[in-house]
């Protein structure tokens, strides 16, 4: 099952030229790029697993993309997803974040309807490999 | 920059029009404008220049693909303007669209060697993903080579730099700069060094008169000027200088200018009473310069203004 998080998760997967005009983008805006990855695609996992230290200074995308590359040869089969962080005062918050690497066979979430008090239905999701 | 194997390529370039509107002919007269002296390094940036528009033309025209080798080495005395160039070079490289931002990032040994092991390659690839897309430009780069102790990680990051230097020719250009000596000696125990580095330019001292010259430049930069007595006693006092140790030449200028300064305003301060006009406290006077210690007979500290603010 295709996981839709962050931006552009409705479209093809980004090639490598797409990503860095997109991070071309960020640095654009002095927005500081992390990288992470993490192997539970789960929407409520916020903790995902950080590559290497958010990127503070760079001036061109491929800084990121070197990381990116290093990060998919660690973790081929893993989810992995570049955040831009906005540190102007007031918003201090990622900004953008997309999805630049799945897995080759991505996990089925399933959902399940738990009834309680009479007939309210509660739900919960499970990541089923 | 990359041309498209499928469009169909222009028959002709015009190198005079590129020229112009590449805007390497404004670059190259602001240098020839702001740096004095420098003769055979202008010379060689204009070689430079033309090389890379005629390469430029040629890979528009579909003759070459690769990019050329674009790593320099810059030696000369402390002073002589190397880091100014590097600027410079830094956005003549821009404007011919060999790196794709432009910016300098400047950076000597302590950044990119760590001080325990497994801390020089990170620190190193940290400064290397900084200066993607434009010109790293590492200071007296023979501090990175330590002969007298082999497990110095000195080495470690001389290896990383070799390796993206080879294979990141598109992402950015490396500049090695230090005294020619001492370079030399690193060029012969690091060959791989050598080998990838396509342009040696080497910076001269400068005469005494264009140092009076630059001394000029400086204060009518910040709205000074010199009395003709002091006049005398500056280009003096660089006679002098020039003798004693850690002479750094424009450096020194600028140091011993920023001290005169200092004795001007000390001397407005002290003596006067009263409005005082622009041009009293713009000027410099002889007694300003002439109380430098360079001019006591004997110099009393063997220390100077030799090393970089």
């Amino acid at each position: 099952m295709r996981i839709t998080q962050g931006c552009f998760s409705f479209l093809p997967d980004l090639t490598d030229e797409q990503i860095t005009a997109q991070v071309d983008y960020c640095l654009s805006r002095n927005w500081a790029i992390g990288l992470e990855f993490t192997d539970d695609p789960h929407p409520r996992n916020t903790y995902w697993d950080m590559w290497g230290n958010p990127m503070f200074d760079l001036k061109d995308a491929k800084g990121v993309m070197i990381e990116l590359a290093d990060c998919r040869k660690a973790n081929p089969d893993a989810y992995i997803r570049i955040n831009a962080f906005d540190s102007v005062r007031g918003f201090e918050t990622v900004t953008m974040s997309f999805i630049v690497n799945r897995p080759a066979i991505e996990p089925k979430i399933a959902m399940h309807r738990t009834e309680v008090d009479g007939r309210s239905i509660r739900y919960t999701h499970d990541v089923i490999r | 920059m990359d041309a498209d194997p499928t469009a169909a390529l222009p028959a002709s370039v015009d190198l005079r029009a590129e020229f112009e509107s590449s805007g390497v002919r404004e670059l190259l007269e602001e240098l020839d404008r702001d740096m004095i002296g420098l003769k055979p390094v202008k010379q060689r940036i204009r070689e430079t220049a033309a090389l890379l528009l005629v390469e430029r033309a040629r890979r528009s025209l579909g003759l070459s693909h690769q990019t050329p080798t674009l790593h320099m080495s810059f030696t000369g005395n402390p002073g002589t303007g190397k880091t100014t160039v590097a600027l410079k070079m830094a956005g003549l490289l821009k404007r011919l669209g060999y790196v794709r931002k432009g910016h300098l990032v400047s950076v000597t040994r302590d950044d990119l060697v760590g001080q325990y092991i497994g801390h020089t390659a990170p620190k190193t690839k940290e400064v290397l993903k900084r200066a993607m897309g434009g010109v790293l430009f590492i200071d007296e780069a023979y501090y990175l080579y330590r002969p007298d102790n082999e497990r110095d990680y000195g080495q470690e990051a001389i290896e990383i730099l070799l390796q993206v230097m080879e294979n990141n020719r598109d992402d950015l250009v490396v500049i090695l700069a230090g005294y020619g000596d001492r370079m030399d000696q690193f060029f012969t125990s690091n060959p791989g060094f050598r080998s990838r580095i396509a342009h040696h330019i080497d910076f001269p001292d400068y005469s005494d008169d264009e140092l009076l010259r630059i001394a000029r430049h400086m204060l009518a930069e910040q709205n000074y000027t010199l009395s003709p007595s002091a006049e005398t006693a500056f280009a003096d006092y660089i006679a002098r200088r020039r003798t004693q140790p850690h002479f750094a030449n424009a450096r020194s200028i600028r140091n011993a200018f920023d001290r005169a300064r200092l004795r001007q305003a000390n001397r407005l301060f002290e003596s006067t009473s009263g409005a005082l006009d622009a041009d009293t406290l713009s000027r410099i006077e002889e007694s300003d310069i002439r109380a430098s210690r360079v001019f006591a007979a004997e110099p009393s500290h063997p220390t100077g203004p030799g090393s970089k603010p």
